[in-house]
């Protein structure tokens, strides 16, 4: 008999639990945009082209990389070999930190063309691509918030890997965090095409 | 009760996986680049429909975990094209 209580399988359902209210809530996103998008396809297309699909392809690279590190993360801890599992980690975190850095370059070329929400010239250029734009930094923003949150929740769990709180029979937090790092990339899947490329 | 469900994936598996995902990437990009008609942007989402299932069964372990995760996120993913669906019916004929 163990002296903690321990609820793997539970632990697991609330973390799914979670993911399906993430889902919902870019769910509702993603249907805002295909209403918009249907109201204002001319506009949506021309204003997609100011988009640079060069890093957004890297960015989206960077991110499935980063799933599979997570993945190769848990496989690590299951075959007792705690610093590679460290080492998958880390790896996660910086190529988390280098799509943040990208998302910066990128956001900031749109906002020396005077590209962002509420500004004087998107307000001329119509309601097709002040609704386009204010889409593409509200759903981009909120996702690289997630970026943030996957990190912190990432090096939480790097310290309790290197603690020994999360070991080879015990790493369902780890398995949470991997969790919650493949719903960033599965968002980011979505998201990419739409704006990118088919818009 | 927790040692018996935790099936190890491989690093062969999941660098496998990956490959899939950055091929199918590039080639949503490469459709969507050489015409942008309305079957390309059918087949970027089609891409993308796949690229998801990849991720939700092998990293998100779907395929190896109990049943009941499958039929819970397979509830979701319908709930959201449902409404989808029909807010587009109210949008398209009103």
């Amino acid at each position: 008999m163990s002296h903690v209580h321990r609820d793997d399988l539970g632990s697991k359902m609330g973390m799914w639990l979670f993911i399906f209210t993430e889902l919902l809530l870019f769910g509702g996103l993603f249907i805002t945009y295909a209403v918009y998008r249907s109201m204002h396809t001319q506009a949506f297309h021309l204003a997609s082209e100011e988009l640079d699909v060069t890093i957004g392809t890297i960015n989206t690279v960077i991110l499935l990389i980063s799933s599979a590190t997570v993945a190769m993360a848990i496989t690590a801890i299951q075959k007792k070999n705690k610093k590679l599992s460290l080492a998958f980690i880390g790896t996660t975190i910086l190529l988390a930190f280098i799509f943040l850095v990208n998302k910066y370059f990128e956001w900031g070329a749109k906002f020396e063309h005077g590209l962002f929400p509420g500004s004087d010239y998107l307000a001329e250029l119509g309601y097709g691509d002040i609704l386009f734009f204010g889409l593409y930094f509200f759903m981009t923003g909120l996702h690289a918030f997630h970026i943030i949150v996957g990190m912190v929740f990432l090096g939480f769990i790097f310290f309790r890997i290197k603690n020994d709180r999360i070991t080879f029979d015990n790493f369902q937090l780890l398995e949470n965090g991997g969790l919650y790092w493949h719903l960033v990339d599965l968002i980011w899947i979505f998201l990419f095409p739409l704006f990118y490329l088919v818009a | 009760m927790s040692e018996e469900n935790h099936h190890i994936v491989s690093y062969r598996t999941i660098l496998g996986v990956l490959i899939v995902l950055i091929i199918l990437t590039l080639l949503s990009v490469a459709i969507t680049q050489i015409e942008l008609s309305r079957w390309a942007t059918i087949a970027a989402l089609l891409i993308a429909g796949v690229k998801s299932t990849f991720v939700l069964f092998y990293f998100m372990h779907l395929k190896y975990d109990p049943k009941v995760f499958k039929r819970m996120a397979l509830l979701i993913i319908l709930l959201v094209f449902v409404v989808i669906f029909i807010t587009m019916l109210d949008y398209v004929f009103r």
